[in-house]
């Protein structure tokens, strides 16, 4: 059966949930071998056996840490050519985006960013995607070389599927270019303690009607209650009520979560790229024609400092 | 010596309008008005800045792209680039992501440069990978998804905000960098930069002119395939009520009955 390389996304060896999700579209293609570079295979390989992962390459070296994505394009070139997999698939992240493209470059192939969905037939993958914020849906495919796809979080359930998951290690030859760019300082981002924002299942977001930065507490209690990750319009985010980092939309982060709550947040067309594959939303809004209001499921009409705090209390009474 | 700084920018369909595919399921140009996609305004306000900053600098603005897309490029001229280049050929039609890198890659090797300057994503296509691409194809350090950026001493520094770092990076010249919507607000173009754009010198190449087969690009030359594209089935209205003091407890027994809670 033929092998698809599936690019492990980990933070030491923590691997990230859209890395299973990915396991789990490569079993629909074949036999998924994971390639994990930097340190932490030793945490990750069981992980990854347990989800499906018949091989686990990896590759540890300083230069992974020390220079910027070129490294990492190295390493899975020297994994394609010791495999010659049937596809290779990324994450959907910032940082994957870039690996998958140059590597793709590299080996001759097309590139399909942001899927939501992979199948296949006799001719290789077929990849779903959403374009223009989600107005389409397309399938496209890749139609020279090995297909290198990426896929955005919670496009698969994520399951378990024991297999081997034999640890080999990859010899890597860095080229010219891999210490190009010089990492020179990195600080880790704090973890807020909730759920990663594209990984969540809720997410619960603030926009300008959140009125100033200590009032997301606001946004904050009502996402503990439901257990949910904490999203911002960008109109918040500019104004320095919430970190960038949570911004959701075409600048942001896309989310596609089980359940989306925009609170104070009009709808605009940026805002509505990144949430509007959510498959549940929900909106508090005081103004009844804001656009938010045309992609709901449920709405209120109203002061988000009425209901907001209403809503959590009724939760949290329900929760006992 | 002066700083050749060449930017890369998108003539895209307005994001407002009503976007959809035309019949051979490329972006249909003639629904919707284009405009310099958002995204690299902030790549020409960088490059400004960087320009204004190095004192002796000269920006080059690139596109490639049909005939309307000019109008990428006169806006950063009007914004204060000093030159623009139009790739324009009737063969580009349906040009996939790794053909755009490759005309945009012979274009600004045409041009000559030390910096190239990029916007982190499109606003149609919202890729986000163009930028490695031409990295990796001019051969030079990518320095990328920068929300604060600065050259100085023949090197180029700035910040990358990720996931789960905030890393300080330094690469030396020349280089690609691509910009966030972080990096600080695009200005406007004033009356006079409006007036002096008329004057600038705009260049208008083919693949000829660039050495490109075309059978390298277009839809022919794509190595990706669109197969169908539908259109997002509309809406079921929602069920919406207004705040009576009760909306809140409403909105809890919908989320009860989804099962939410
Ligand atoms: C290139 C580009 C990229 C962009 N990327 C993004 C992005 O990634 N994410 C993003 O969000 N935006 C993005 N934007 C910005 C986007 O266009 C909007 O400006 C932004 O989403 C507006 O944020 P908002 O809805 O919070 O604010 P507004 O549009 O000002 O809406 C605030 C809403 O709050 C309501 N309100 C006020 N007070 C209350 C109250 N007490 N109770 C209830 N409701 C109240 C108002 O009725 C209003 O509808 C981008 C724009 C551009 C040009
Ligand atoms: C909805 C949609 C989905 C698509 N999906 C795919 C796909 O999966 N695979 C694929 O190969 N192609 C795809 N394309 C085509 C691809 O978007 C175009 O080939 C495009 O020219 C390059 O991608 P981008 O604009 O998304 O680039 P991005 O990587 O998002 O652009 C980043 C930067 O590159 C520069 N840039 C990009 N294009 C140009 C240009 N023409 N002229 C000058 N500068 C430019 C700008 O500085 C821009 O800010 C898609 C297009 C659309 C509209």
């Amino acid at each position: 059966m033929a092998e698809v390389l599936v690019y492990v996304d980990h933070v030491d060896g923590a691997v990230r949930k859209p890395t299973l999700e990915l396991l789990t579209l490569a079993r629909r293609l074949g036999e998924p071998v994971a390639v994990h570079l930097g340190p932490g295979a030793d945490t990750a390989a069981p992980v990854l056996a347990g989800h499906g992962a018949v091989r686990v390459l990896t590759a540890d070296a300083p230069e992974f840490a020390d220079y910027l994505v070129v490294p990492k394009v190295d390493a899975l070139q020297a994994a394609a050519e010791a495999v010659s997999p049937a596809a290779v698939l990324l994450p959907s992240s910032a940082e994957s985006k870039e690996i998958a493209a140059r590597l793709a470059l590299r080996l001759g192939s097309g590139i399909i960013t942001d899927a939501v969905d992979l199948t296949a037939d006799e001719q290789g993958p077929v990849a779903t995607q959403s374009a223009f914020a989600a107005a389409f849906t397309t399938r496209s495919r890749v139609t020279r070389g090995i297909p290198v796809i990426t896929v955005k979080p919670n496009s698969a359930p994520v399951e378990s599927s024991p297999a081997a998951g034999t640890v080999e290690q990859l010899a890597v030859v860095f080229g010219g270019l891999a210490t190009g760019t010089k990492v020179v300082q990195r600080a880790e981002r704090t973890s807020s303690g909730r759920p990663e924002l594209t990984e969540a299942a809720i997410v619960v977001s603030g926009g300008r009607g959140v009125n100033g930065a200590e009032n997301f507490t606001v946004i904050e209690q009502l996402a503990d209650s439901l257990g949910a990750a904490v999203g911002a319009s960008r109109a918040a985010v500019d104004a320095g009520w919430y970190p960038h980092s949570n911004q959701v939309g075409q600048t942001g982060k896309s989310v596609s979560p089980q359940l989306y709550i925009a609170n104070g947040i009009s709808g605009a067309i940026q805002h509505r790229a990144g949430m509007q594959t959510s498959k549940t939303i929900v909106a508090v809004n005081k103004d009844a024609e804001a656009p938010i209001f045309d992609l709901v499921d449920y709405g209120v009409v109203g002061d988000l400092f009425q209901v907001v705090p209403q809503l959590t209390e009724e939760i949290n009474a329900r929760k006992g | 010596m002066s700083l050749r700084i060449v930017v890369a920018v998108k003539y895209v369909p307005d994001a407002t309008g009503d976007r959809h595919f035309a019949e051979d399921l490329t972006t249909d140009r003639d629904a919707v008005d284009g405009l310099l996609s958002e995204l690299d305004e902030y790549a020409v306000e960088q490059a400004l800045q960087i320009a204004e900053a190095a004192g002796d600098a000269e920006i080059t603005v690139v596109t490639v792209g049909p005939e309307d897309a000019r109008g990428a490029v006169l806006k950063a001229l009007q914004m204060g680039a000093a030159k623009g280049v139009h790739v324009e050929d009737d063969a580009l039609h349906g040009t996939d992501v790794i053909g755009t890198s490759l005309v945009l890659a012979k274009a600004i090797e045409h041009i000559g440069y030390d910096l190239v300057v990029t916007g982190m994503a499109s606003t149609d296509g919202t890729m986000g990978v163009l930028p490695a691409l031409l990295a990796e194809r001019l051969g030079v350090p990518q320095v990328t998804l920068l929300s604060e950026v600065a050259v100085a001493d023949g090197k180029v520094t700035g910040r990358r905000d990720g996931d789960a770092a905030s890393e300080r990076l330094e690469a030396s010249l020349p280089a690609l960098v691509s910009v966030t919507d972080q990096s600080g607000e695009a200005r406007y173009p004033s009356f006079k930069g409006i007036m002096a754009a008329k004057k600038k010198p705009l260049e208008s190449l083919d693949l000829s002119d660039l050495d490109i087969d075309p059978a390298e690009v277009g839809l022919a030359g794509s190595w990706t395939a669109v197969e169908d594209a539908t259109a997002r089935p509309a809406r079921t209205a929602g069920t919406i009520v207004k705040d009576d003091g009760e909306g809140g407890k409403q909105l809890a027994a919908f989320l009860v009955e989804q099962k939410f809670i």
